[in-house]
């Protein structure tokens, strides 16, 4: 059981959101009712999507002040925990791609993977800066019209409809297609909290000395070229691609991988 | 050799990504400016204008929330939770996906002078300054989510039949819908009770769409952009003051039409088309 602690409490951390928001709908509880775009936390405190809010002022709208304020305090959450700690911990297509690429595993599809040249990692950012060019133009929020993330929350809270189609789709793209295609290429949201999370507090430590390079970690690691210092430097992750999902930590027999705060003043 | 062959590469790269970008943006600008055409939307009350609409919410579901757990919508008999009004957009339902509307048919607004659906909202969508009144308390009679439409054709009330279900149900009664009475000649003895709608009164909540017994609704609701004309500036009600200022920065605008250099009788007589 040691080495699922991290992902169990993902799953924990992942579910128990989402049971509390599908509480706040169905049973009415005050605890943390909305959706990803803007929550509301014990019934006062705004939170709000970063990449989200960006997209509505893209189009031109003032938002309200509640949606603004939410936006900073996430911001400023996850410059804490580590940017992309949101798509490890809290965004549930997290589940979906995991189990895609645990089954990629389990069937040797990695093996047979096609290179897909034209895609590559930094797609995101790419479609990250063209989610809020479109809004602007159409003057709607661009990535919202088909995020597979709130799509899947509101389906969790109010009913899925059709939507559970993209769920199935981004399974299917995962599993089938390219590994990490929707996590690791395409999510602009990830993107978004990767530019966060680039500065972000708490961080992935790695030891060379214990390290004995068994290269488990860069198995299961979803971003593994972020531990391109593995049995190479005693550094930490600082690679704001890195989701903090501690997974290498889970898998690593030799106790070379841990969480850590980050010493601004010993990277200089 | 080795460096220009990198130049030339770092080139074709970006000139690759700069094109896979253009053509997801058109693709994607293409496909966002297609799924937010669904002009036929009931909105909550105090939404803002549709287009500015789309843009400003969030798509949080607080305002569906705040209306399925509104303290009114407690069963008297059963104790539970009824279904709430407003509908958060699923895939399939042709609507901006995300986007809080409402079906009168399946649950109509119901008014609550409480409004617990529009001070919820984070983003401006639903304006609470809309719906207050002077004392700066939210009247929920100031929304306006739609406006009720008849089509007489269908209305059993038109054909002489006694029906005045919509006026009942109507919880503006007697303002938002009126009866007019007009003597029915092919009876000669009847009378017709003629359900009108006041658009200056009616909210748009819907009430009197469920509660019309025809078998598709002969009164319904649609968006006040849809169900409403404009008389524009080039008619106004001389005899009334209010109507003149309605017109106050209409702009004058000369049209010159060029002369006809045909003869006036040519169209009839030359056996040629009509001009």
């Amino acid at each position: 059981m040691k080495n699922m602690k991290y992902l169990l409490l993902r799953r924990v951390t992942q579910i128990g959101l989402l049971v509390l928001y599908f509480g706040a709908n169905t049973y009415g509880w005050n605890i943390l009712a909305g959706t990803f775009g803007s929550s509301l936390l014990f019934g006062t405190i705004p939170l709000a999507d970063p990449y989200t809010t960006l997209q509505v002022l893209a189009t031109g709208f003032v938002l309200g002040a509640d949606v603004l304020l939410g936006a900073l305090i996430i911001t400023f959450f996850y410059f804490v925990v580590g940017g992309r700690a949101f798509c490890a911990w809290v965004c549930p297509i997290n589940m979906v791609t995991d189990l895609a690429n645990w089954l990629r595993r389990k069937l040797n599809l990695d093996k047979e993977e096609v290179n897909y040249r034209f895609l590559k990692r930094n797609a995101r950012y790419w479609i990250m800066v063209l989610g809020l060019i479109v809004s602007a133009i159409v003057g709607i929020a661009a990535f919202e019209v088909l995020s597979p993330i709130t799509i899947m929350q509101r389906g969790i809270i109010f009913g899925f409809g059709m939507g559970f189609a993209v769920v199935v789709a981004i399974f299917l793209f995962d599993l089938f297609g390219i590994k990490n295609g929707w996590c690791g290429h395409l999510c602009p949201l990830g993107a978004t909290y990767s530019l966060i999370g680039k500065a972000s507090l708490i961080r992935v430590n790695h030891n060379h000395e214990a390290c004995t390079n068994c290269m488990a970690c860069k198995v299961v690691c979803p971003e593994n070229h972020v531990l391109y210092m593995v049995n190479k430097e005693s550094i930490m992750v600082t690679d704001g691609e890195c989701t903090n999902c501690g997974r290498c930590i889970d898998v690593c027999n030799d106790d070379a991988l841990n969480f850590s705060i980050r010493n601004y003043f010993k990277e200089k | 050799m080795e460096n220009s062959n990198n130049r030339r590469k770092f080139f074709t790269m970006t000139l690759q990504s700069v094109g896979l970008t253009a053509l997801g943006g058109l693709l994607w600008s293409g496909y966002s400016h297609e799924v937010k055409a669904s002009p036929l939307v009931l909105r909550p009350p105090g939404a803002i204008k549709e287009s500015d609409f789309l843009s400003a919410c969030i798509k949080c579901g607080l305002c569906a929330e705040a209306c399925q757990n509104r303290k009114t919508n407690i069963d008297k008999e059963t104790g539970k939770a009824r279904e709430g009004t407003l509908i958060m957009a699923k895939g399939g339902d042709s609507k901006l996906i995300g986007t809080p509307y409402f079906i009168p048919t399946e649950v109509p607004c119901f008014m609550c002078e409480d409004i617990p659906c529009v001070p919820v909202c984070p983003s401006g969508a639903l304006d609470f300054a809309s719906l207050a009144n002077e004392k700066q308390e939210l009247d929920i009679n100031k929304a306006r989510m739609g406006l009720a439409v008849i089509h007489k054709e269908s209305c059993i009330a038109f054909w002489g039949i006694q029906c005045d279900a919509c006026y009942r149900a109507c919880p503006l009664l007697d303002e938002a819908i009126t009866l007019e009475y007009q003597k029915n000649e092919r009876t000669g003895k009847h009378a017709y009770l003629l359900p009108i709608v006041h658009d200056n009164i009616c909210t748009g909540c819907g009430l009197c769409e469920q509660a019309c017994v025809t078998e598709k609704p002969a009164i319904f609701v649609l968006p006040r952009e849809v169900s409403m004309g404009k008389a524009g500036d080039h008619y106004v009600k001389g005899w009334d003051k209010k109507d003149q200022e309605r017109v106050k920065d209409a702009k004058s605008q000369e049209t010159t039409t060029e002369r006809s250099k045909e003869s006036a009788s040519d169209y009839l007589n030359s056996g040629g088309e009509y001009r």
